[in-house]
């Protein structure tokens, strides 16, 4: 296969030494073994070693080098390199402060997703081996636990660039209808207690951009509605 | 006061079912209204204060007004919640709002009763 020349345009802030952040034009061959957006940025690091980004497994588990590709968020892992139209437009997740160049500070974000408690609560002595679940009540929690929380979501939604600091995001939803769906979980109702606020679950507007960019296809906007359906079904 | 984040307001569904049923209550007036309206042997003053003589579309068309302001109260809350972040002119904007439509309420049920 032919060395293949891509062109991007990478946003580049390093807090030491800029003013402020700017866009710079860089180009990087690749070789025939570079496939995905990840492989070109490793590449470009070989060339600029002060470009900074997050990743790790490179194989869309761990959720670091979730970033804005040509104006939509996605993980550069997943991202094949040759549909991109070129210059390959890079910056950090919108939305949260930058730390530098394509890495952002999650803190907020996390932050978020420990008020909805992401652990299962149960009070009674722990079996000898596990605690069982029907099938179908597995089922349920199929399309939820699979979230990597690489923010690509969050990031994505207005409501939470508006309110980060209120709003708990389509991510920390996700999570909390994981918990609320869960049949070993006995905090339902204090889980619901905590959700209902107009800021917390009901800033979503239900735009979906968080459907639209998750990496894993997961749906956060059904399970934000399932969360209200169960308040629906609490007060009702 | 020390400035922390506090958020637990403890309410919100029923605003957001709210918003549901003044929506479905909205567009099932406006079937009927666009039923009757086509309906009228003739468009005149005459055949339009008729169609408002009747008690019950009187009544449905009060309830519409209703409807609609307690939706745009909602709505435009909704957008002073997302982009006014001074808590003190947030609730000022809340007050006037509220005003405005109980206003508009009135207003409406004025005009009504006058057709």
């Amino acid at each position: 296969m032919s060395k293949r020349t891509v062109q991007f345009k990478i946003y580049r802030y390093d807090p030491d030494k800029d003013e402020k952040p700017y866009m710079q034009d860089i180009s990087v061959e690749l070789e025939a073994s570079d496939k995905k957006l990840l492989d070109a940025l490793v590449r470009l690091k070989t060339k600029d070693d002060s470009l900074s980004f997050r990743r790790s497994c490179r194989e869309g588990v761990c959720g670091s080098d979730a970033m804005n590709i040509n104006g939509k968020n996605g993980l550069a892992c997943l991202t094949d390199i040759d549909g991109l139209p070129q210059p390959v437009v890079l910056r950090p997740l919108p939305g949260l402060p930058v730390i530098r160049d394509l890495i952002v500070d999650m803190t907020q974000f996390f932050k978020q997703y420990h008020s909805i408690k992401p652990y299962l609560v149960n009070n009674d002595p722990a079996p000898e081996r596990e605690r069982l679940q029907s099938p179908d009540d597995r089922e349920e929690l199929n399309g939820l636990y699979e979230c990597i929380l690489c923010a690509c979501c969050s990031t994505s939604c207005p409501s939470f660039w508006w309110n980060p600091d209120k709003f708990v995001g389509p991510a920390g939803l996700l999570a909390a209808y994981r918990f609320i769906a869960d049949t070993r979980d006995q905090a339902t109702n204090e889980r619901l207690d905590n959700l209902e606020d107009p800021y917390r679950l009901f800033r979503c507007h239900t735009i979906m951009n968080c459907v639209d960019v998750c990496p894993k296809g997961l749906n956060p906007t059904r399970a934000i509605g399932k969360i209200k359906e169960q308040m629906v079904r609490r007060a009702v | 006061m020390v400035n922390r984040i506090v958020v637990g307001a403890h309410y919100g569904l029923k605003d957001w079912i709210a918003q549901r049923a003044t929506a479905v209550y909205m567009a099932i007036y406006t079937l009927i209204f666009a039923a009757c309206a086509l309906s009228l042997p003739e468009f005149s003053h005459e055949a339009w204060s008729a169609l408002f003589a009747n008690g019950v579309f009187k009544f449905l068309t009060f309830l519409f007004f209703l409807a609609l302001f307690f939706h745009a109260w909602i709505g435009v809350r909704d957008i002073w919640m997302d982009y006014v972040k001074p808590v003190g002119l947030r609730l000022a904007l809340h007050v006037v709002t509220i005003f405005l439509l109980v206003g508009y309420a009135g207003w409406a049920a004025q005009i009504l009763w006058r057709l």
